[in-house]
């Protein structure tokens, strides 16, 4: 059923036809519509049965969840941001423990300073926690994956997080075909967990493993991401056969074919990426893009077969490893390793700073040309940091840089402010 | 319990407050040399004897497990686990932070636990009990009872948040807290629940204030009743009737529900590994730990002290007091009784405070809010 | 269920990891020697029929108790019960009521006619009693209950010896001591009163005994010279008792002095007071704390109305009047003259000197030896002559046996016991093997928390109006409820009573539990060696031994 939603909405909509057992909720923007909405349809009774807990802390609705889906529940949870970092210690043990929980994560960056915009530095700082990470690109991708979510981490026993960019995503109206309960129900099948707190076999979950077994449990941890590696694809095209629409799997390539320049790139900026390479190829520049829907497990063949025609890769990343650079761009140069194609880093939108089509286009051009360095910030505002560079050059000593930066900026982005 | 009565329907009313309605005070319940103090009682009908002294007992902590030499933990968590395993008919899940209870019980490839058990985090014990809790309801196997448990550290300090919200919630689990006042397992440092005066490795015995400081630390009995939960307690390994007799009733409501254990470390306390349960009893009877029951955040009733000692008795069995007390040794330090003192005058608070004393039941604190008489006696005996 | 690997584990199975080898020290469980036990001159196993009573199992503890003790009805009266002053309990509160206890359990087995059968079939050989008191009536019972025919001859027309006539019939009534020496005979024992025997050997000779077991007594009063006019009317204090017992009261007058500190000299003053006497005193050579009357008896004669005069001697009688010298105690706590003198009025002078006994019977008999006015006898209780036995108040202490300073009611009884199995093994020719004794249960192996707070149950006296006019029982007896709740305050000092608490105090679980009566084992395989149960056990039944590597 088409309908115009909310980003939010339409992932609680979804959520909640995948009949989620327990349901914790915290606030932290820009997640915050999903888990309202979900839970005004289990105190309506809508959904049922389902436990809603309002805790304290995303700390401890992660470990609610671990407890709930340990004790044989659905569970499902979504934060962004502060929020995933409050928990993550608790997201470690999810994977580790391999508990099937679902989680939304409405990307968000990270302070200080604090900011509440999109970027996906979240995601990058759980990137090895174990945990399957998957990318939307559209509202409707994002609908859709949390199906396959569910069927993803409950085949494999793996907690699996469906990434959407905050605000841009969560909080854009956009016309979602939103699939039916019965569609829903023959698609996803009851939890079976693997392991459970069952007094009439009572397991210990949870040991303590000491480096006599300690290094296989983490092997057999990366055999299980494997396993996935397999599942994606399969479940994405039992899905495109049941829902006739496709979604999911590793990558998606668009007008990759005779790109001397290919864009990689995962989340909302695609859409964006993938206006700016049809401009280009009307004036005749060869580029196209791969957007990546599956982070982890990165789909390394899939990403080489798919980027072997290039001439050149210029992955577009919302975060990066401070003293180092890219962090996505790392992993597809790990991917191409022998096939002598440069890996041009472009970092952009960081903190919710809008990615102009312009920007991009001036920078792949400059990829065309041979000219783009290894790592590039789109638009950084040089003067800002000229200027800062010079008072800290006079002064020598350490200070606030970031309101020193805001207030030569002075409203930088009044559209956001 | 009524304080009146005659000392052994006193000592056998402990154990029958297991079946509310049918109490045996005064009525004439053989009672076989030893009450009801001991662990088992031949004479007693099967309703009053002790889980412990039952053949049948879940041992839900068996053998083979790795904690020290006479660790007041084990013990406390068999009694209380097999008690609430009882009460629930065996249908029962606990959920166990970080700490020596849970590396001791379950090091790859060995678990004592014989009871459907998880261990996730340090801190999110009450948090995943829970999501048990609620997964159990969702899926209508509300029948299923969940305990979580925790060390002093994982209950006062690093849990103390998602308990708190387990608590605030009134989420359905019966959460224990097993209290040997350090985080033992990382190698005996304070807690909020370390008391003053005791030497810890981050709070060691020198300086002006040797030992932990006073003024600190959680009181965190009393921040549970300040939840106005359905139930809190407090006990110790020594007195196991009225440990098993609060796990039943805790175990007897729905909702959030706290007990507080005291169990001896002899590893962080520097005790004999023998006098793990004398030093439960006498840390009760010199005040130190009081003990009782509270419902809807009122204390509902105490546990009187029976044989009192002054805090000295309990003190001096553990090296982490060692520096309070002087050596006889030609040269040796003239100890602090002066903080043997104020430790006393704690234990006098608590007494004051609940009654503790059957001759204080209807004393006001004294007008000029001194120690007292007791505090008086017990400094002359340290002095 | 799909376990992940290494994280997830099977129940239990921890039991593969044997922590019994942390172990230096380990527990084992020991049996100590209760110290009633100990302290009971006639050997009896008070724990045990203590334990029995626990439960009103009032038979099977009576019948345990006169496995040792054929008099419990009279012992429970007459018995000083050195078990009490021995007894933890008493550093703990107050002594367990073990006398008052014994007591109810002899009514008991009286009012109920519980009796008990000779026991072994016939051995064919004949043992001689000589004298029926305490002693020899143990000595006869226990010679019966192992198969032998047993004659007692008693020179006194009643049976009972010091228990008829040394202990009046307000601490101990005749039928009740009528019943328990009727139980006796009605084992088979012959009883002939009126007998006196003169020479032992001629008598076993014509009889066709195989064995004898002398026990006269010591009835003959101890004179000291006393210095008297005619008008001052002097008798033995076992003279004045035998004839209230008989009936027929001498005529003490108003004023009766009494000679003497022993057991003795108390209840001849405490009859004066109920003959009549409006003032019964005692004088005794030395201080209150030197006396040996047991405290009760003191006490009971001062509560009726006995005075007493310390540190005196009587230096003459004359007209009614007694010449009293001053003593005083010397560094080495003996009394030595002052040459002080006071005068006391009295009309009857009563010699409480001790008593000696008769052994005319020995006279001729080779082999027997005399030493301070009693029979020397071995450990077994024979004299020097092979097949003659003594015990009571006739003989001396066993040798190597303990030497018990008492002469009483319960010493004899054990010498009767101690004699019967000792003429037993001799009749058969065997030696006797005594076991060793346990390790005494001392109160420092106990741990009192566990005992609930019990104070002892006192036992109703007779008022004062009453005990100094008539003859009636002074302490009364227990009923059923607080006898077993007196029983019930037994420790169980050094012997498991099965309480759980070693059970349920191990950390470790490795205390097995056997069942009813089996007691507990411990497993070493897990015990770590804490000690924990040591400490815990109430009764001190657990120890502790360095671990053999």
């Amino acid at each position: 059923m088409l309908r115009q939603i909310e980003g939010s909405r339409a992932v609680a909509e979804v959520v909640s036809m995948c009949r989620p057992e327990v349901v914790c909720a915290y606030p932290i923007s820009p997640q915050t519509h999903i888990i309202e909405a979900v839970g005004r349809k289990v105190k309506s009774g809508e959904l049922a049965p389902c436990e809603f807990i309002n805790v304290e802390s995303e700390f401890a609705a992660m470990s609610v969840s671990i407890g709930a889906s340990a004790a044989g529940a659905r569970a499902y949870t979504a934060t962004a941001s502060q929020g995933l970092l409050f928990m993550i210690e608790a997201v470690f043990n999810a994977a580790g423990l391999g508990l099937p929980i679902v989680m939304t994560l409405a990307n968000r960056a990270i302070g200080a300073p604090i900011n509440i915009w999109n970027d996906h530095s979240d995601a990058m700082a759980v990137r090895d926690s174990g945990w399957v990470q998957l990318f939307a690109e559209t509202n409707q991708d994002a609908a859709d994956l949390h199906i396959q979510a569910f069927r993803l981490a409950e085949e494999v026993s793996l907690p699996v997080m469906v990434c959407m960019d905050g605000y841009v995503l969560t909080h854009a109206v956009e016309r979602v075909d939103l699939p039916g309960q019965q569609e829903v129900d023959s698609f996803l099948p009851p939890y079976v967990p693997r392991q459970v707190l069952d007094p009439s076999e009572p397991v210990s979950i949870g040991a303590m493993v000491g480096p006599e077994a300690f290094e296989e449990v983490r092997y057999l941890a990366h055999v299980r991401q494997l396993q996935a590696l397999e599942l994606i694809p399969e479940v994405a095209g039992e899905f495109a056969e049941h829902f006739g629409r496709p979604a999911g799997g590793f990558v998606r390539p668009y007008r990759t074919e005779g790109a001397e320049t290919i864009v990689v790139a995962m989340g909302s900026v695609l859409g964006t990426i993938k206006d700016t390479v049809d401009a280009l190829r009307e004036k005749g520049t060869a580029v196209g893009v791969l957007g990546i829907t599956s982070f982890r497990p990165f789909p390394g063949a899939a990403l080489r077969d798919g980027l072997a025609g290039a001439k050149r890769v210029v992955v577009v990343e919302k975060a990066f490893s401070i003293g180092f650079g890219g962090v996505l761009s790392t992993d597809v140069a790990m991917a191409l390793t022998g096939l002598s194609i440069p890996v041009s880093t472009v970092v952009a939108g960081l903190g919710g700073r809008p990615i102009m089509g312009k920007s991009l286009a001036a920078v792949f051009v400059d990829a065309d040309h041979g000219r783009l360095g290894e790592l590039t910030f789109l638009d950084l505002r040089k003067d800002l940091i000229d200027k800062e560079l010079a008072r800290m050059a006079d002064r020598r000593r350490s200070g606030p840089t970031a309101e020193n930066v805001l207030r030569d900026a002075q409203s930088v982005l009044p559209s956001l402010t | 319990m009524t304080d009146d009565a005659p000392a052994i329907a006193r000592a056998v009313g402990t154990g029958a407050r297991t079946t509310p309605g049918d109490s045996p005070v005064g009525q004439p319940v053989k009672f076989y040399q030893v009450g009801s103090f001991a662990a088992g009682n031949r004479l007693l009908d099967e309703a009053h004897r002790s889980v412990q002294s039952t053949l049948g007992r879940t041992n839900s902590l068996t053998s083979g497990h790795r904690a020290c030499q006479g660790c007041g933990e084990a013990l406390g968590a068999r009694y209380a686990l097999d008690a609430a395993m009882r009460a629930a008919q065996g249908r029962m899940a606990v959920v166990n932070a970080t700490g020596c209870l849970e590396v001791f019980s379950t090091p790859y490839p060995e678990t004592s636990w014989q009871i459907p058990w998880l261990h996730s985090l340090f801190g999110n014990a009450p948090a995943v009990a829970t999501g048990v809790a609620a997964a159990y309801r969702a899926k209508g196997r509300d029948d299923v009872r969940v305990v979580g448990q925790a060390g002093d550290g994982g209950t006062v300090d690093i849990g103390f948040g998602c308990l708190s919200g387990m608590f605030e919630r009134n989420d359905d689990v019966l959460f224990i807290c097993y209290d040997n006042e350090a985080y033992m397992n990382t190698g005996v440092q304070r807690s909020g629940a370390t008391p003053p005066g005791a030497r810890t490795a981050t709070t060691e015995a020198i300086g002006r204030e040797p030992g932990n400081p006073f003024g600190q630390g959680k009181d965190m009995p009393r921040l549970a009743m300040a939840h106005q939960i359905p139930y809190v307690a407090t006990a110790t390994v020594a007195e196991l009737h009225d440990l098993e007799a609060k796990v039943e009733k805790a175990m007897s409501l729905r909702g959030a529900r706290y007990i507080h254990l005291f169990v001896p470390c002899p590893l962080g306390w520097g005790s004999a590994p023998h006098d793990t349960i004398r030093l439960a009893r006498l840390v009760k009877e010199c005040g130190l730990f009081p003990v009782f029951e509270a419902e809807h955040g009122e204390v509902t009733s105490v546990s009187k002290i029976r044989r009192q000692v002054p805090v000295e008795d309990y003190l001096r069995l553990q090296t982490r007091y060692r520096h309070l007390f002087g050596s006889s040794e030609p040269g040796g330090s003239e100890g602090r009784p002066d903080i043997v003192e104020r430790i006393q005058r704690i234990a006098d608070a608590n007494i004051r405070r609940l009654g503790l004393l059957d001759e204080t039941l209807d004393e006001g604190p004294p007008p000029d809010g001194s120690g007292g008489g007791l505090s008086d006696r017990a400094a002359a005996g340290v002095l | 269920m799909d376990k992940p690997f290494a994280i997830t584990l099977d129940p239990g199975s921890s039991l593969a990891n044997h922590t019994g080898s942390w172990r230096v020290e380990r527990p084992v469980y020991v049996d100590r020697l209760p110290p009633c036990n100990d302290a009971c001159p006639a050997g009896e196993n008070i724990q045990r029929w203590l334990y029995d009573s626990e439960d009103a199992g009032y038979e099977q503890a009576w019948r345990h108790l006169i496995e040792d003790n054929p008099l419990p009805a009279v012992m429970g009266r007459a018995c000083f019960h050195p078990c009490e002053t021995a007894c933890n309990r008493g550093q703990l509160d107050e002594a367990v009521g073990i006398n008052a206890i014994e007591r109810f359990l002899g009514d008991q087995a009286i009012m109920n006619g519980w009796h008990v059968e000779p026991g072994k079939p016939g051995s064919g050989k004949r043992v001689l009693v000589v004298g029926s008191g305490p002693a020899g009536l143990s000595a006869a019972y226990q010679l019966r209950r192992l198969g032998h025919e047993v004659s007692i001859y008693e020179a006194a027309e009643m049976p009972g010896g010091m228990m008829r006539y040394g202990i009046p019939s307000y601490r101990l009534p005749r039928d009740v001591l009528k019943a328990e020496v009727d139980r006796i005979v009605g084992m088979g024992v012959e009883l002939v009163v009126g007998r006196p025997v003169t020479d032992i050997l001629e008598l076993m000779g014509a009889g066709g005994f195989d064995a004898a077991f002398l026990a006269v007594g010591a009835q003959q009063s101890r004179n000291a010279y006393v210095p008297a006019g005619d008008a001052t009317h002097v008798m033995g204090a076992v003279s004045l008792l035998s004839s209230v017992d008989a009936g027929s009261p001498p005529l003490l007058g108003r004023r009766v002095v009494v000679y003497g500190g022993g057991d003795t000299a108390m209840d001849a003053a405490r009859t004066a007071r109920r003959l009549g006497a409006t003032d019964a005193v005692i004088v005794y050579r030395r201080t209150r704390e030197r006396m040996p009357a047991h405290d009760i008896e003191v006490e009971e004669a001062a509560e009726e109305g006995v005075k007493m005069k310390w540190l005196s001697t009587i230096a003459g009688a004359d007209q009614g009047r007694l010449v009293l010298e001053k003593m005083e105690l010397d560094e080495h706590g003996f009394p030595r003259p002052t040459g002080e003198t006071e005068e006391l009025d009295a009309d009857t002078l009563v010699l409480a000197l001790g008593q000696q006994a008769d052994l005319s019977l020995l006279s001729g008999v080779p082999d027997v030896v005399i030493d301070d006015g009693v029979v020397e006898v071995s450990e077994d209780m024979m004299t020097g002559h092979p097949g003659i036995f003594a015990g009571g108040d006739m003989a001396g202490p066993p040798r190597g046996g303990r030497v018990l300073d008492d002469r009483t009611v319960t010493v004899a009884v054990g010498h009767g016991k101690r004699a019967a199995r000792s003429i037993h093994a001799w009749l058969q020719g065997v030696e006797i093997s005594r076991p060793e004794r346990h390790p005494l249960a001392v109160y420092e192996a106990l741990n009192t928390w566990y005992y609930a707070d019990a104070p002892r149950t006192e036992r109703p006296r007779l008022d004062l109006a009453r005990r100094q006019s008539s003859f009636e029982e002074v302490v009364g007896g227990l009923d059923e409820s607080n006898a077993l709740f007196e029983a019930r305050r037994c420790m169980s000092c050094g012997n498991c009573f099965e309480c759980d608490n070693c059970y349920g105090v191990c950390p470790d679980n490795a205390v097995k539990k056997l069942g009813v009566g089996k007691r507990y084992a411990f497993d070493y395989d897990y015990c770590k060696g804490c000690g924990i149960c040591v400490e815990e056990c109430p009764c001190g039944a657990i120890a502790m031994e360095p671990e053999l590597i």
